[in-house]
């Protein structure tokens, strides 16, 4: 089938977001070879804003390296956990439905106005985590101590995505053929068994596809960090968006802010097909 | 084996709920309290632990004149920017996911695969890359701080979604649907229109509840490129957050702002019970 119609189908889409996208990005290049000040607009200083980053801003790379580490922890526990959860409202068990519908809805709330609500949770004297650790004797400082400042974004990333982890996972399960789980039942294998050598291999592609969108989604983390903790104690909690974002638009060093854009994007679609090719190893071994 | 595993399957989802209720629940104890009893301490049970009020919920609903913080127009504004741009995304999103699965396309080394990929790789970008230059690019053309402009961003951001969804969708429905009707006379637009379409709804539910979900959820671009004109619903709450923090209206309206989602909830899950969002993730 091949007609000249086919682009009047493909177009619109396309050029709808080539159309808004393409002067942004431009734009973008552009200004990361610029200083820009409200003054005396664009002027050209060539690569002087990459110099900076390369050679004068370890802030930019500290961002980077705990946006790194705070996406990868937080997508394994919501993979593990998503997992887990799928796999038990799979198939037996008593209120499926409620259960399914329950676990999706934290993704369908809006993070920052949940973050707000998690704030008030782990308030260090009013909220009810510390009150329930009060009578041991406990009482963490869940924002404003660095260590715990980060795992409690975690927590809360951890809450408002693993439902996300867990409806592709669950949709991928059920649609998992039904054979090798018969020939799994007549030889007899324990659900041990079963799982780690039928489910997950089955789940593999799968795995790897959700894996790669969560990370996606994930190294965009922002508006947790903005609302939970600003960032701080310090800049404990301060990722590359979040960075980018006080550099371009609370110090208006757009010049700066659009060279580090720029930089982070490429790393992360760097970064994101590394890991993509490095999962499909690890996980289609045949 | 078979009871360990029950018992712990059945903590483990038990400790799960917990996890997932207790900040709704918070949410909701709080939003019937007031300054003295939030300033208290925590405490969890009206009528035992405090007097339940229901000033947070009034105050979202009074005219800002009177003291109240008005949600009702960010509200009506983020349906409206939702909707409209999810629409919009799900039809130009569904013709183009249309063709990439059944006509095959090549400029120079550009194939159908790589013009799948330009859509779906727009979800790499990291919304502050593209911040800068929007926040440029819409003033330039009067457009900040506008419903409109809203819109034209989230294009961007959910169009990638609903071809994501609909490529594969697509790409399941078999294509011998479409050939008997090009072979009984159909034009390839009629073809597509009365029978391939139809046979689509529940990708194009799918689709359509993640570009909701991905819309309504979204806060910084609303945060970057509006200020007074329009607000959204997420700005205008995360607002009431400054000085001093009035707990009450921030979890009544947190609520608020959650419940029209929870029938998404419904739909999502009704259609992944029928194996239909199997194809749209790999």
């Amino acid at each position: 089938m091949n007609f000249k119609h086919k682009y009047v189908f493909l177009f619109p889409g396309l050029f709808v977001l080539i159309g808004i996208l393409i002067f942004p990005i431009i734009f973008v290049v552009r200004l990361s070879l610029s200083g820009w000040n409200s003054y005396n607009g664009l002027n050209f200083i060539g690569l002087e804003n990459y110099v900076r980053l390369f050679t004068d801003d370890p802030r930019f790379w500290q961002s980077f390296f705990r946006l790194s580490f705070l996406s990868v922890t937080t997508v394994i526990l919501q993979y593990v956990i998503g997992f887990a959860l799928a796999h038990m409202v799979w198939k037996d068990i008593k209120f499926q439905r409620f259960f399914r519908v329950l676990f999706l809805i934290p993704m369908m709330t809006t993070p920052v106005i949940m973050t707000v609500i998690w704030r008030t949770f782990f308030h260090e004297s009013l909220g009810p985590v510390n009150d329930i650790l009060s009578n041991f004797g406990m009482s963490p400082k869940w924002l404003t101590d660095p260590t715990l400042a980060k795992i409690t974004v975690i927590i809360v990333e951890v809450w408002q995505w693993t439902p996300f982890m867990f409806l592709l996972l669950l949709a991928g399960l059920l649609s998992l053929p039904k054979e090798p789980f018969l020939a799994a039942a007549i030889d007899g294998a324990s659900p041990i068994r079963k799982f780690i050598y039928v489910t997950f291999p089955l789940m593999a592609p799968i795995s790897i596809g959700a894996i790669i969108i969560r990370l996606i989604e994930a190294s965009k983390i922002m508006d947790t960090v903005y609302v939970l903790t600003s960032g701080g104690p310090g800049t404990s909690t301060e990722t590359s968006s979040f960075y980018i974002f006080i550099k371009g638009l609370r110090e208006f060093q757009m010049g700066y802010a659009a060279s580090m854009s720029f930089t982070y994007l490429i790393i992360m679609i760097i970064s994101l097909t590394f890991i993509a090719k490095g999962l499909t190893k690890l996980l289609l071994k045949d | 084996m078979g009871k360990l595993y029950k018992f712990l399957k059945y903590s483990f989802i038990t400790i799960w709920t917990v996890f997932v209720v207790a900040p709704f629940l918070w949410a909701l104890t709080t939003s019937f309290k007031d300054f003295n009893s939030v300033n208290g301490g925590a405490t969890y049970i009206p009528w035992v632990d405090f007097e339940p009020k229901l000033e947070g919920w009034k105050v979202l609903i009074k005219s800002p004149a009177n003291g109240g913080v008005d949600i009702i127009e960010p509200y009506f504004n983020s349906l409206f920017v939702t909707c409209t741009a999810s629409l919009i995304s799900i039809v130009l999103g569904t013709l183009s996911a249309y063709a990439l699965s059944r006509f095959t396309f090549k400029a120079g080394f550009v194939k159908n695969n790589d013009i799948t990929f330009f859509f779906i790789s727009q979800r790499i970008m990291p919304p502050i890359v593209l911040s800068i230059p929007f926040f440029l690019f819409l003033g330039a053309i009067n457009l900040l701080d506008s419903l409109i402009g809203l819109i034209v961003v989230y294009i961007v951001l959910l169009m990638p979604i609903a071809v994501w969804i609909m490529v594969d969708f697509f790409n399941k429905v078999p294509r011998e649907i479409d050939e008997t009707a090009l072979i009984d006379g159909c034009n390839p637009y009629q073809a597509f229109f009365k029978v391939v379409l139809p046979n689509s709804v529940p990708g194009l539910i799918v689709a359509g509840m993640f570009c909701i979900i991905f819309g309504w959820i979204d806060f910084f671009f609303a945060f970057i490129l509006t200020f007074t004109e329009v607000q959204l619903l997420p700005v205008k709450i995360v607002a009431l957050n400054s000085s001093i923090t009035p707990w009450w209206s921030l979890s009544a309206s947190a609520l608020v702002s959650v419940a029209p989602l929870i029938i998404v909830a419904f739909i999502v899950e009704r259609y992944l019970s029928k194996g239909n969002l199997s194809g749209a993730i790999k």
